[in-house]
């Protein structure tokens, strides 16, 4: 029902009578909170999804754990280093993944024709489809990637030290901005490959698979791709090694600071893409 | 056609099933761009997944689970040739029908619900191990020479096995979807069978390096019968009368999937209910 036209108002809140360009992020707060409201309102549904996304979790894990039951060194890291990668990579995908991982249905909207109501909308594109939905059942992937990262950081020999806990902190955030870099790039080609989404899915979810491994298994040519064109390699493997203390004579021991240059770079790319995939659209028609 | 009889006879019905599979391996053919990117992503990935049994295999400094270097490269690439063959991550259209109550339409028609849905997977399986499958195994041979198999029998029990596995596969996918006869949403049930399934079925690493348990669990599941079964016959891990014994528990299982789906959807069409006027 539409409000009154006549009688008293309501007092407005002291917060609301705030102007509306001093609350620049008060739209998408409201569009995510009711996503989320909307997630969570079918819970056996939820329950399941969040279930589902536990158990991809365990069998990524899986197939690291059967690997090491038959050799006890693979690229060069025992048990403990790989499931250190492993959970460093998997933590930043499973963020990514929550954050912007749903720009992998954009082409849906596309086809629906459905994108070019967010177009006539005056909030930038990217912006409205990054918070029109946060998949919150993807918590269940985090989860096993975080107990894998405790296990993994006690085990694996950690040289604890400030500087240690900062490259921690700051390969999270640059890995996981990696992650969502790739995701943007991906969902800015849909715009010009429409029917064929999955080859984005090479680097999107191959980099993931790509970046879990100890990079010392790839042949040159691969070990160059994953590092200097898509920069899998500084999500999770060169920090590892930098936490460790280590080096395997590809790089030097210290590129592991080097994430957040991969996560620029990788940006810069993601925003021209999009630029240049949000031009290309011609809409649906109709 | 001479209306000759009510039924369709045998021959009939072989050739409507035939039609059913040039139809499907046509429709599937239409999405070009999407085959040609299947094809990019599968080699992408098998690219990285030799990598990693390789260098495994490296480590051990021996054959692993029965398999050296060339064919755990070739399980690799085989692998990668038929995950567009093999439907192994399911499909929602049957479970979407029976919840629409468009279920009802196929109960009316001719040939059994069963047959029509799998002669139009057979034919999708066609056009992507042409369109797909093939040049993926072209480019993987190309950047890692791995074992063919080993004599004229392992080709002939591996197409064998190819086959079968397609129609286990998808024997099973569509006994998943029946469930929805009785539940309202499978979404999650279908992710859950999807991911173990593709655990157990030998999709990421080889049933054989499984620890003991993990190995029996699997080998008494019917999906190593949908992925690695033809994989060990193609890469000459298993050879001779062990590779006919594969076949042969491998048409056991897909037997009884195809069984499990006729108990299912007589079940089901017992209890549907279709609203409307």
């Amino acid at each position: 029902m539409a409000e009154p036209l006549t009688g008293p108002r309501p007092r407005p809140s002291r917060r609301s009578r705030r102007p509306d360009h001093l609350r620049p992020l008060h739209p998408y707060r409201v569009l995510l909170a009711s996503r989320l409201r909307s997630q969570l309102t079918y819970r056996t549904s939820f329950a399941t999804d969040v279930l589902g996304t536990l158990v991809v979790g365990l069998v990524e894990l899986a197939e690291v754990w059967v690997i090491f039951h038959n050799v006890d060194t693979l690229g060069g890291l025992d048990f403990a280093s790989a499931l250190l990668v492993f959970a460093l990579s998997n933590v930043c995908f499973a963020v990514a993944d929550l954050l912007v991982g749903h720009l992998d249905s954009l082409p849906t909207y596309i086809r629906a024709g459905t994108v070019d109501a967010f177009y006539v909308r005056p909030l930038p594109l990217l912006a409205q489809l990054v918070s029109s939905d946060i998949s919150l059942r993807r918590v269940g992937r985090l989860t096993v990637a975080l107990v894998a990262l405790v296990v993994g950081l006690a085990t694996a020999g950690v040289q604890w030290s400030v500087a240690a806990a900062a490259l921690l902190v700051l390969t999270i955030v640059s890995g996981t901005a990696v992650f969502a870099g790739l995701f943007t790039t991906a969902g800015a080609l849909q715009f010009f490959v429409v029917d064929g989404a999955e080859v984005t899915n090479s680097f999107t979810y191959g980099g993931s698979y790509a970046a879990q491994q100890s990079q010392q298994v790839f042949p040159d040519p691969l070990r160059v791709f994953w590092t200097f064109v898509v920069p899998t390699a500084f999500v999770a493997y060169q920090p590892a090694l930098t936490l460790l203390g280590r080096d395997d004579g590809f790089l030097p021991g210290w590129a592991g600071w080097l994430t957040p240059v991969a996560a620029l770079l990788t940006w810069a790319v993601a925003a021209t893409c999009w630029r240049l995939g949000t031009r290309h659209y011609q809409g649906a028609g109709g | 056609m001479p209306a000759t009889d009510e039924r369709p006879g045998l021959r009939s019905g072989v050739r409507v099933f035939a039609l059913l599979v040039a139809a499907g391996f046509r429709r599937h053919s239409t999405y070009r761009l999407a085959l040609l990117a299947g094809l990019t992503t599968n080699s992408v990935f098998g690219l990285v997944r030799a990598s990693i049994l390789s260098a495994t295999v490296a480590s051990a400094g021996a054959a692993v689970g029965g398999y050296d270097t060339g064919q755990v490269l070739a399980f690799v690439w085989w692998g990668q040739a038929l995950l567009g063959t093999v439907n192994l991550w399911g499909f929602q259209e049957v479970a979407d029908r029976v919840r629409t109550g468009d279920i009802a339409v196929d109960f009316l028609r001719p040939l059994d619900p069963q047959l029509v849905y799998l002669a139009g997977d057979l034919g999708r399986a066609g056009i992507n191990l042409l369109a797909r499958g093939l040049p993926v195994l072209a480019i993987g041979w190309l950047l890692s020479a791995f074992s063919w198999p080993p004599g004229p029998l392992s080709w002939l029990l591996g197409v064998v096995s190819v086959l079968v596995a397609v129609v286990a596969a998808f024997a099973g996918g569509f006994a998943v979807n029946l469930l929805a006869f009785w539940l309202v949403e499978i979404r999650g049930l279908r992710m859950l069978y999807t991911v173990l399934g593709g655990f157990l079925c030998g999709l990421y690493v080889p049933v054989p390096w499984f620890p003991d348990w993990l190995g029996t669990l699997a080998r008494w599941s019917p999906f190593p019968a949908m992925l690695q079964n033809p994989l060990d016959v193609l890469t000459g891990r298993v050879i001779g009368a062990d590779a006919v014994a594969t076949v042969v528990t491998q048409l056991a299982w897909a037997g009884a999937l195809l069984a499990l789906g006729q108990v299912l959807l007589r079940r089901g069409r017992r209890t549907l209910e279709v609203q409307g006027g």
